[in-house]
């Protein structure tokens, strides 16, 4: 069972993404991307 | 391999940092690549960054968790986490040591001729209890009145974010400079200690305080890539420890080889002139005499 972790792993991450995109969290993250973060800069 | 790491450093750090119209188009890149996040420590509002920070990505979604339940959507960064756990279950650490801009910058301030200092070994548990406390209870337990949080270990933390970010916009934009105030400064200190760090220890950021490295590093044991030590090959001439950037002593039975601090570097692969460490890629092996699909070094 150990020696296939690696897959199990892996599988469960890919639907993990999946979800994360099916959920719409795509667009937010590019959202908060594009917007200058104020407290990243040290002002807000 | 070391010639190839490097490379590989370089050619990311310009991929992350790619947008050089700012100073005549808007002052950070709005483009689609923006929905990726790169797997390294890159703040997405640093003027040229081209692709999100996964960490800021995380805490923004974290501290929208309560208004977006409220709203009927689950928010909670499967999708960040799920990029970041594809990568991790690949190569494990590996973005660290051979993507990660912030890395190559730490490596550069090492090789200043500068008296060293050696890293206390209790910091390596930094990185997880800025990942817990910092990067995820915060953002989601403190809110203001409306539900919303605050990405914490940006605002409080990142030195990435106030040098990549901070320091470029404040110096093209007078707006922003008025606006800042005793946060810019403390951070700016922040930002200075932890240069200063980097000359005399080496890569003090990835072994004492980067969240990311504390995810990818969870998936060191169990990655597709691993490293593997051979006992019985080595001759115990510590050539590892003495080149390895985040000093762990796997030679002596001290540290796992695979252990979190591993950022996949691949040095010790290289140096050791016995051949005792191999790296391999497959399914976990149980038995290192079943071995199969092992590149030797």
């Amino acid at each position: 069972m150990r020696r296939y972790l690696p897959l199990f792993v892996t599988i469960a991450f890919i639907v993990l993404l999946a979800l994360g995109i099916w959920s719409g969290e795509v667009p937010v993250v590019w959202h908060k991307a594009i917007t200058i973060c104020l407290s990243c800069i040290g002002i807000g | 391999m070391e010639r190839l790491r490097r490379k590989s450093q370089y050619i990311f750090t310009l991929l992350a940092n790619a947008y050089w119209l700012f100073p005549w188009r808007s002052p950070i890149y709005q483009g689609p690549l923006k929905k990726i996040c790169f797997p390294g420590l890159n703040c997405h509002s640093c003027p040229a960054a081209t692709m999100s920070c996964p960490i800021g990505a995380l805490q923004n979604l974290l501290a929208t968790l309560r208004p977006s339940l409220q709203m009927g959507q689950i928010h909670f960064g499967a999708y960040v986490l799920g990029s970041l756990g594809l990568i991790g279950s690949i190569g494990g650490r590996m973005p660290c040591g051979w993507i990660c801009p912030f890395g190559l910058l730490q490596k550069w301030l090492f090789l200043l001729p500068v008296p060293k200092l050696s890293f206390w070994r209790p910091f390596r548990m930094g990185p997880y209890l800025f990942l817990v406390v910092f990067v995820v209870l915060l953002p989601i337990l403190v809110v203001d009145p409306l539900g919303y949080g605050s990405t914490w270990f940006c605002k409080y933390v990142c030195p990435a974010g106030t040098l990549e970010a901070g320091i470029p916009l404040l110096s093209l934009d007078q707006g922003l400079r008025c606006a800042a105030g005793w946060l810019f400064a403390y951070k700016f200190i922040v930002l200075i200690l932890l240069l200063i760090w980097c000359t005399v220890t080496s890569r003090p950021f990835c072994r004492a305080i980067c969240p990311l490295g504390a995810i990818y590093g969870l998936f060191n044991r169990i990655s597709w890539l691993r490293l593997r030590f051979h006992p019985d090959r080595c001759v115990q001439c510590k050539a590892c420890l003495t080149i390895c950037p985040t000093g762990i002593s796997f030679y002596n039975g001290l540290d796992d080889l695979n252990s979190a601090a591993c950022i996949r570097c691949l040095r010790c692969l290289s140096i050791c002139p016995a051949n005792a460490v191999s790296l391999e890629f497959g399914p976990v092996q149980e038995d290192i005499g079943k071995a199969v699909n092992t590149i030797e070094s």
